[in-house]
């Protein structure tokens, strides 16, 4: 049993360590990594909640945009339109993300299998249309420019504004680890292995004593309300809401950054954003044909990595990765 | 005798897949603490009958009472929680987690009933389990990496995990070696003193060691039932599925 505890410590120590050296880049990172750093940490984010039912529950879904833009526009319209405050509004937003994932993952786990991503898709779809449709409060693919003056928070008799750089990659840094951190104590739990059981055999699980359905929603919801935060997160933090992240890509994106990093790996999702954003940011500083770069460097990977770059790791030489 | 409701009792239970008859109006009472053994040849609807009493399947029509509780639209995992427990004829363990986390999955849902799961009384029941079948050196093997006997022998303790009051094994011999048998008949007596178990079983030895009663079932009816003597002397039966003296 003290192999099993050693683990836990090394895996906690892991944690912290990454979280640490994250904050140290706060103040190493030069200004545009720093930038970039900002976004790819509340990306990761979206990942880490995609990352809950994908590589975990075993569920993929194609539509987990709508969950990221119904965080985004729940916090970003009020901001907008009514002026509210900044922690009401990433709640709201964060509450409009857990009511539709609520609401697409009662319909939506009738399925299974292609269907499941064809329907996730299809409300994902909806969804998109929607911000389109809604031009008037929305203006569509143009968008809404979020004002640095609302996105303020009045402290204590202090101003904290949200678009100065450093205060964006703290609270990106923290709404990361927060969620860093849950995830972990999630997949460790009781809940995380019923998960994971549903994803290697739902049948069995059901003759277990489980209600398969029951839980397969509550890992929706879950996913929907961490997608959600890294949403509001978004649009609070670079001040743009746009129809473009309701959009199938920023789906694709989380799937891609889940398998790139590792599905079923807490950190595997940061990994994989990272990764993208590097690369992307590399090659197309080369030629304008960056994509087809970015393509290869993609096919090399899937061939050595085949299960992610945390998942073959863990596969080949670290087994206690959790 | 005492008037004592059965555990389980079917009433005119049905059903069919397409024209089949795979259960056929079957009245059944199952006692409770016996091990009853349900023999009969392949495809005589034995699986499909004990996926009724489950969950797996819902009938046609027909009603099936567990301890005089109506259960019979009652759906499989609800059942799991009154304590019916089954265990899969096709080895269905979860091959890439540990043998722990098998366990740990059927225990932490009986500790989730009465309350929250505690990680320390988690941890103890599930070695409770382990060495009661004698796999506790197992416990942090990948379970799809054992040998057959020993995934079988999972199997069953996933079922005692849940301390049913039903546990149903469905051919729970099949594949293993002889010895692997012996140590089996052993293991399910034992469980037997603390639920009753209902065995659908095609190894003749197995069934005339542990069986207090039998039930033959051919072409998805009861042909006969009683104890094993009796099956043994039954003319039906030697006709139907013994094939004259060859047990």
């Amino acid at each position: 049993m003290t192999e099993v505890r050693s683990n836990a410590t090394r895996i906690w120590l892991l944690h912290a360590a990454v979280i640490v050296l994250l904050l140290a880049g706060n103040f190493l990172l030069p200004e545009y990594h720093r930038g970039m750093f900002s976004r790819a940490l509340v990306l990761a984010t979206y990942a880490m909640g995609y990352n809950l039912l994908f590589g975990y529950t075993g569920l993929l879904s194609l539509g987990h945009a709508m969950f990221f833009a119904a965080g985004m526009y729940g916090a970003g319209l009020p901001v907008y339109h009514l002026g509210w405050d900044v922690p009401l509004v990433f709640a709201t937003g964060i509450a409009a993300a857990g009511l539709l994932s609520l609401a697409v993952g009662v319909l939506a786990l009738r399925t299974t299998g292609v269907a499941f991503m064809i329907v996730t898709m299809m409300f994902a779809q909806i969804f998109f249309l929607a911000t389109l449709y809604f031009t008037t409060w929305t203006r569509g693919e143009e968008g809404l420019v979020l004002q640095p003056t609302t996105r303020a928070i009045e402290f204590a008799g202090n101003t904290i504004s949200l678009s100065d750089p450093s205060t964006r990659y703290l609270v990106a840094l923290t709404l990361f680890a927060i969620v860093l951190l849950v995830s972990l104590r999630l997949v460790k739990s009781s809940f995380g292995r019923t998960l994971v059981a549903i994803r290697e055999n739902e049948e069995r699980v059901r003759m277990l004593g489980y209600n398969v359905f029951a839980t397969k929603l509550l890992a929706v919801v879950f996913s929907g309300l961490v997608c959600g935060a890294a949403g509001a997160a978004y649009g609070l933090l670079f001040g743009y809401v746009g129809s473009g992240f309701a959009s199938s890509q920023y789906s694709i994106l989380a799937l891609l950054y889940v398998l790139l990093g590792g599905a079923a790996t807490t950190l595997g999702p940061l990994v994989g954003t990272l990764f993208m954003f590097y690369v992307i940011d590399y090659t197309s500083g080369l030629t304008s044909a960056y994509l087809l770069l970015v393509g290869v460097v993609l096919i090399i990977l899937i061939l050595f990595f085949p299960k992610g770059l945390l998942g073959t790791i863990r596969e080949k030489w670290l087994p206690w990765l959790p | 005798m005492a008037a004592v409701i059965p555990l389980i009792q079917t009433r005119a239970l049905t059903r069919q897949f397409g024209g089949l008859k795979a259960v056929d109006n079957v009245d059944f009472n199952l006692e409770s603490g016996k091990i009853h053994a349900i023999i009969g040849p392949n495809g005589a609807g034995k699986t499909t009958f004990v996926s009724l009493l489950s969950g797996r399947l819902l009938p046609d029509s027909g009603t099936i009472l567990f301890d005089g509780q109506d259960i019979t639209t009652m759906p499989a995992h609800k059942r799991v929680q009154v304590g019916i427990a089954y265990t899969f004829q096709i080895t269905s363990v979860f091959a890439n987690l540990s043998v722990y986390d098998n366990v740990a999955l059927p225990v932490q849902r009986r500790l989730l009933q009465r309350g929250r799961v505690d990680p320390g009384a988690l941890h103890q029941s599930v070695f409770e389990v382990l060495d009661r079948v004698g796999m506790a050196d197992h416990a942090h093997s990948k379970a799809g990496s054992l040998s057959y006997g020993h995934q079988r022998l999972l199997e069953v303790a996933m079922g005692l995990a849940l301390q049913p009051r039903l546990l149903i094994l469905d051919e729970p011999t099949q594949g293993l070696s002889d010895g692997e048998i012996d140590t089996f008949i052993e293991l399910v007596r034992e469980i037997a003193r603390d639920a009753t178990v209902l065995l659908i079983e095609h190894n003749m030895q197995v069934v005339m060691a542990l069986a207090d009663r039998i039930t033959v079932m051919n072409n998805g009816k009861i042909l006969a039932e009683g104890t094993p003597s009796e099956i043994r002397a039954n003319a039906a039966v030697q006709e139907a599925y013994l094939g004259g003296g060859d047990v």
